[in-house]
């Protein structure tokens, strides 16, 4: 059961260049085969297929119930799936009760036990092992330092804050040294600053042991910033399955593009459709959409437009000799969140166009105005055509 | 409302426990004492002095002086008292245990049981406080005697070819606790699983525990306030038992209870009988300390 020891490793660049999925021959850790789970009736996984990878962080993204924590539940063997499989290192995990499985997970509410210390928490799957005493020892001293907890291991859940309690589940669940650890929501009862320094932590820690991470979230921000690839799950299927920037600047669909990130969907009809320019005349826009992008689509398709707000340039200035992929309009809200603004445009048949602008200048006074008549434009690789 | 006033209402509110506490509880406390330390005589009430504020301070405290503890020393040097303070103990005691031994499945079941079901089982957990307590107690003298419910049962299953004796024997005694405090016993212990998280055992399967391990290793333990909780509410009324082994006991079933009515109302020692009564209450301080330290760890942990 136990896998690799931990070694400490020069500190190297948290994202370096790792993409297993794109290689033929990598064989993934984690395998799910067209797997359903049923709930009486009610279908919650619907045929999941689905490959992680070693070293790999992997994010389940999606709103409450989609799946993605009934995903996980199978994977820890909390859930049997009512039809496909699911291997682990080749193994098939069907039958195979919680405790025997090379998986350990990190509860929401961290299910730390409060009737024992930190020490005893973290010690308690290695005693569940029958490890000998003096390696326990030295594997709970390991956890505590690498989760910085050293000098409360005697202090009981009860006696400490929410950030030391959460590392503390965390050290538990990795104590084992687990093949694949799994994190539901793990930073969902943090404040936002700790938040983040946590994201960056648990980054920088699973590069640093190399274990599989997979994590359960909601939060679009939290998947992109931590996990290598991300899943964006509805209604418990696999809607896309790719990298962070992958899904924000390729989503494959409407509930993806809305999903992550803010976005302005326009519909429209194809009216031309060559390779690599693809010409639509919108119900909302008077000039024409050209999008610089290779689709399957033939002219009389009807379609969407992913637009995302910072890839609009807004300004006052009258644009020049621009026939396509523009609008005019007037700026009805804007909202100031210090790094940039969005603009709420109201176009003149009152269709609203979200468009964002860095804020370049340390002026308060904005440079854009409420009721200022704005021009907008962007470039023909700004926008992502999606058939559903 | 000012925060003056909200302060003297929220002492008014804590007033009124320790008022209600000092009426029914400290006062008659202290009549009982004074009594212990008084002597037996022939009198009305029976027992000298008895203190009286209208004759003047002078004349209280000549009769204070008689006070002594000598009811103490013969309670303790007596065999036949601390025997019986012994059997209170083994038999409460022993009682607790088994209420334990049966109570835990009980409330583990219940807990376990679909949401729907809890609350109609936890009802008929109480159920039987609707009937008289001295009904019940009687009921099982029907079961238990020579021709009771149990040995006929017994004999016509040929489990027995005579009728066992337990009515009227120590075994009945402890019998009639187990069933009349089981409530008690179970209630607490429901409580405490109720609220336990089921992620803990998820927790604990996740990191290599069976079920059997989770349930000693993690459900065990954190159950142990409502363990204790249950087996002091048991414990403390049953060690001063009356109804039960006057009852269901025999001639050689002297708990406490009984014997301080025996002096009481047989040998009209009201003296000795309070003496006996306020030691019972020392006993049962130690368990009642160790019930109240572990309440404010409790609520410590929260």
């Amino acid at each position: 059961m136990a896998s690799a020891p931990l070694k400490p490793q020069k500190p190297q660049s948290v994202r370096r260049k790792f993409a297993p999925w794109t290689d033929p021959v990598a064989q993934p850790l984690i395998s799910f085969r067209n797997v359903v789970k049923r709930y009486g009736g009610v279908v919650a996984i619907d045929g999941v297929s689905l490959d992680i990878y070693e070293r790999e962080f992997f994010a389940l993204l999606g709103p409450s119930g989609c799946g993605k924590t009934t995903l996980m539940r199978m994977l820890a063997g909390f859930e049997e799936a009512s039809e496909g499989k699911i291997m682990l290192a080749k193994n098939d995990l069907s039958g195979v009760p919680p405790y025997r499985r090379p998986v350990n997970m990190m509860f929401q509410s961290y299910a730390l036990f409060p009737h024992m210390t930190v020490s005893d928490n973290i010690a308690f799957g290695l005693k569940q092992e029958g490890m000998p005493k003096a390696e326990i020892t030295a594997r709970v001293e390991e956890m505590l330092k690498l989760v910085n907890l050293r000098g409360l291991e005697k202090r009981k859940p009860h006696q400490l804050s929410g950030g030391q309690r959460q590392r503390v589940a965390l050290a538990r669940s990795l104590a084992k040294r687990p093949k694949v650890l799994l994190l539901d929501e793990p930073m969902a009862a943090l404040d936002k600053k700790l938040r983040e320094q946590t994201q960056f932590e648990l980054m920088d820690l699973q590069q640093r042991i190399g274990t599989t991470f997979i994590i359960v979230t909601h939060d679009q921000e939290e998947a992109m910033t931590v996990a290598d690839r991300i899943a964006v799950m509805d209604h418990g299927k696999l809607v896309q399955v790719a990298t962070p920037a992958e899904i924000y600047e390729q989503p494959n669909s409407r509930y993806v593009a809305e999903f992550v990130g803010d976005v302005n969907i326009i519909e429209a009809e194809v009216t031309r459709a060559a390779s690599g320019d693809i010409a639509l005349k919108s119900d909302v826009l008077d000039a024409e959409l050209r999008l610089a992008q290779r689709a399957d689509v033939k002219a009389g398709d009807r379609v969407a437009v992913a637009l995302r707000p910072e890839k609009i340039r807004i300004g006052k200035e009258p644009l020049s000799e621009v026939h396509a992929n523009c609008a005019q309009g007037v700026v009805y809200d804007i909202a100031y969140l210090g790094d940039l603004s969005i603009y709420h445009v109201h176009l003149d048949n009152g269709f609203v166009l979200k468009a964002a602008k860095t804020n370049l200048s340390r002026q308060i006074e904005p440079p854009i105005d409420w009721d200022d008549r704005v021009n907008l434009s962007w470039t023909p690789d700004a926008g992502v055509l999606l058939k559903s | 409302m000012s925060s003056e006033k909200r302060s003297l209402f929220a002492r008014a509110t804590i007033a009124i426990p320790f008022l209600w506490l000092a009426v029914f509880f400290l006062l008659p406390f202290l009549i009982v004492f004074k009594i212990s330390l008084s002597d037996d005589a022939v009198a009305q009430p029976p027992y000298v002095p008895a203190l009286s504020f209208s004759e003047g301070w002078a004349a209280l405290r000549e009769k204070l002086a008689l006070l002594d503890a000598e009811n103490y020393a013969f309670v303790l040097s007596d065999w036949l008292y601390v025997y019986s303070y012994m059997q209170s103990l083994l038999l409460a005691g022993i009682a607790t245990a088994i209420l334990v031994l049966v109570g835990y499945p009980v409330a583990y079941a219940i807990v376990r049981s679909p949401r729907g079901l809890r609350p109609v089982l936890l009802l008929l957990v109480i159920l039987p406080f609707f009937t008289s307590f001295l009904i019940r107690v009687y009921a099982w003298i029907g079961i238990l005697s020579r021709e009771g419910l149990l040995n006929q049962s017994l004999l016509s299953l040929g489990l027995v070819s005579q009728p066992l004796e337990i009515l009227s024997t120590n075994i009945a005694v402890v019998i009639g606790m187990v069933y009349s405090y089981f409530p008690f016993m179970v209630l607490p212990l429901y409580a405490v699983l109720e609220r336990m998280d089921d992620s803990l055992l998820e927790a604990a399967a996740d990191l290599g525990a069976t079920p059997a391990q989770a349930f000693w290793r993690v459900t065990v333990p954190v159950s142990v306030p409502g363990i204790v909780a249950g087996a002091l509410l048991c414990f403390i009324p049953a060690v001063g038992e009356f109804v039960i082994p006057d009852l269901l006991g025999g001639s050689d079933t002297q708990m406490i209870g009984r014997t301080v009515w025996n002096e009481f109302a047989v040998n009209r020692s009201w003296s000795v009988s309070s003496a006996l009564a306020i030691l019972i209450l020392l006993v049962l301080l130690v368990p009642i300390l160790i019930y109240q330290r572990m309440q404010l760890r409790e609520l410590e942990s929260r």
